[in-house]
């Protein structure tokens, strides 16, 4: 077996574009491919998919005889999952709870991300910062969100 | 003279009041937040996009240019007061201009940044009205099969001189245009790639892809390991640089703004050359050699003044051929697109209120730049002092809620997400984020021409190397690949860019 340790930058890299790659290729065959001259919905992006996979396949091969050989260091899952959380939080709830939760909610979870910030630090962060939202956001700016959300009864 | 009425419409356009405010905020905005340590140019104006949607196309069109401004100068704030560039071509700027704000000399650091980037800005602005009607002219007679190779040349060059792993590069731009595919089909109306979301049919929004990628990406980058942030002055005080100031920093002037004006047209990493060649320019010229490093007022005036005259030619192309030559152009493509103009060489004719009305804008906007950010200083400093546990969820809500706001659309929150965590790991793993952007936003465009050339070739695909235009542009890019993998180019490359780096 090769060096992988040097080459496991490449390699997952090129993985990632494969299998993208394969995903948007299988997902083009599904809708109808058509000719050059007529090309339907899937032709591009078949084209787009079978050059990913090559590029991919290119990438890890390269890692392999030339690997970059650094560490890619750690990854700070606690902040991914808290972060991408936030996210997803104010996506799910800004039109049932409104922008005053949902904004909150987001807040707070995208402060407890970082380890070092305490509970406490963190509900003040995310008190400050859904004021100042609704300050510049829906005062200043004007733009037309609901404070409250369809789900509370008013 | 035609000259002198269009900019005569370029001025009646941009002082009419609400474009003057507009772009006054704009430059307040984008220096506000360009500041913020940890936020680069392009993830400022992806945040700061949302706000100006709902203006008048041209008075929007003049706010983001006016934040980009405002961001760039912003950065190297950031870069000379703390020594954290938000971007690479910042970088430069960190080297003397930090030991400048240590040896006490923060103020006449910043007042040769503003003073640079003016002189820069206002020589470039000039050489945008001189060049753009004659390009657009030009592009006017491209077909389909041209534009296709453009835009493939464009892509291509984009890379080129970038730095890193040019394959990765490219499989990050077939990445991009393939999440440009996600959406409605526009010529059959099929769904493609939206597992029946229908929030997804109009596609993915730009705004969410940057924001995730140079955004999100980068705040899960900067929790992995805080750096400590030190800023060496509280107050600015004696900002005004010195009779022997002046003297010292007028050549650097001259020269960065020449070689920025030049490099700033060219696509890719145009304006990060730009200020690493003045700093290496002036390095070679200056009587002073041991200085440098060490607080050379020189090294600041330079590589300021080509970054800034690189920021404002690289319109050029935008403008005349609808190619965005790095990310933040992108994004203000995107922003053109949204206003339902599509940047190419019809824009100057059709929109020429907004074409003049922008350029002259441009100018204006220079020009707030040093009327807001000198006397403004103060409160720039103190917004450097925000710890950046408040600013990274700060950055969060106002990204999902701007991003939210365009369409009301929860689907551009999630895609925030997922492009913060593919750019993570892709960045992680040795892929720079520029590309994808550029992918993506080109992407429906390329796919468009591919299609209508073929269309008029009757599916004979040999027609982009037949048309004699599309021909050349085709063996350019094929010339800036070979340039892009060459060994001794790349070692040179590799060099410039790693000798400068701090």
């Amino acid at each position: 077996m090769p060096d992988v340790g040097r080459a496991l930058k490449d390699v997952l890299a090129g993985g990632i574009f494969i299998v993208l790659g394969l995903g948007f290729a299988i997902g083009s065959l599904t809708t109808e491919i058509g000719t050059p001259l007529r090309m339907g919905p899937g032709y591009f992006p078949l084209i787009l998919g079978g050059i990913l996979v090559v590029l991919g396949a290119l990438i890890v091969g390269k890692g392999f005889i030339a690997g970059e050989g650094e560490a890619i260091g750690a990854v700070d899952w606690r902040a991914l999952i808290f972060i991408t959380a936030a996210l997803l939080f104010f996506g799910l709830t800004i039109r049932g709870i409104g922008v005053i939760g949902a904004l909150f909610g987001a807040a707070l979870l995208a402060a407890a991300a970082r380890s070092e910030t305490s509970p406490r630090e963190a509900l003040v962060i995310a008190i400050a910062l859904t004021v100042i939202s609704v300050v510049v956001f829906i005062v200043a700016l004007q733009l037309r969100l609901p404070l409250i959300g369809t789900w509370i009864p008013v | 003279m035609e000259l002198f009425d269009n900019l005569a419409l370029g001025f009646e356009t941009a002082v009419r009041l609400e474009n003057l405010f507009y772009c006054f905020v704009g430059v307040a905005l984008g220096t506000a937040v360009g500041v913020l340590p940890g936020i680069g140019p392009t993830a400022t104006i992806a945040l700061l996009l949302p706000v100006t949607f709902t203006l008048e196309p041209v008075t929007a069109i003049i706010m983001v240019a006016g934040i980009y401004y405002g961001a760039q100068y912003g950065g190297s704030t950031t870069a000379i007061l703390i020594n954290l560039p938000g971007e690479s071509s910042a970088a430069v700027t960190a080297i003397d201009g930090h030991e400048m704000a240590r040896n006490g000399r923060a103020g006449p650091a910043l007042a040769t940044a503003a003073i640079g980037s003016f002189i820069a800005g206002t020589f470039a602005t000039i050489l945008v009205v001189l060049f753009a009607p004659p390009l657009a002219d030009a592009a006017l007679t491209f077909g389909s099969a041209e534009f296709f190779s453009l835009v493939v040349l464009g892509l291509i060059a984009s890379i080129a001189l970038a730095r890193g792993s040019t394959l990765k590069a490219l499989a990050m731009i077939v990445l991009g245009i393939a999440f440009g595919t996600v959406g409605l089909d526009l010529y059959s109306g099929t769904p493609r790639f939206t597992f029946g979301v229908r929030e997804l049919y109009e596609g993915i929004d730009f705004v969410s892809v940057a924001v995730g990628m140079f955004g999100v990406a980068e705040i899960f980058r900067n929790l992995e390991d805080e750096k400590t942030r030190h800023l060496v002055t509280k107050t600015i005080s004696g900002l005004w640089p010195t009779r022997e100031d002046f003297r010292r920093i007028a050549a650097p002037i001259a020269r960065g703004t020449l070689l920025g004006s030049a490099l700033g047209i060219l696509p890719g990493a145009g304006h990060v050359l730009a200020s690493f060649g003045a700093y290496s320019i002036e390095k070679r010229v200056s009587k002073r050699k041991h200085e440098f490093g060490h607080g050379a007022i020189e090294a600041v005036a330079g590589p300021e003044s080509a970054n800034n005259a690189a920021a404002q030619t690289s319109f050029i192309p935008l403008l005349t051929l609808g190619l965005p030559p790095h990310p933040v152009m992108a994004l203000i493509l995107g922003a053109f697109i949204i206003h339902g103009i599509q940047p190419g060489p019809n824009v100057i004719n059709e929109q020429p209120a907004l074409f003049w009305g922008l350029i002259v804008s441009m100018w204006i906007g220079n020009l707030f730049l040093v009327l807001l950010n000198l006397p403004l200083i103060g409160i720039w400093v103190r917004m450097l002092m925000i710890p950046y546990k408040m600013l990274f969820p700060a950055i969060i809500a106002f990204a999902a809620i701007g991003t939210f706001s365009l369409g009301l659309n929860a689907w551009n929150v999630y895609m925030i997400a997922f492009f913060g965590l593919l750019g993570y790991f892709l960045i992680k793993l040795g892929c720079e984020p520029a590309p994808l952007l550029l992918g993506f936003v080109l992407g429906p465009l390329l796919e468009d021409h591919l299609r209508r050339a073929l269309i008029i070739s009757r599916g004979d695909p040999t027609t982009f190397v037949t048309r004699p235009i599309s021909a050349v542009l085709l063996a350019l890019a094929v010339v800036a690949i070979v340039v892009a993998v060459l060994p001794a180019i790349r070692k040179q490359r590799e060099v410039v860019f790693a000798e400068e780096e701090p």
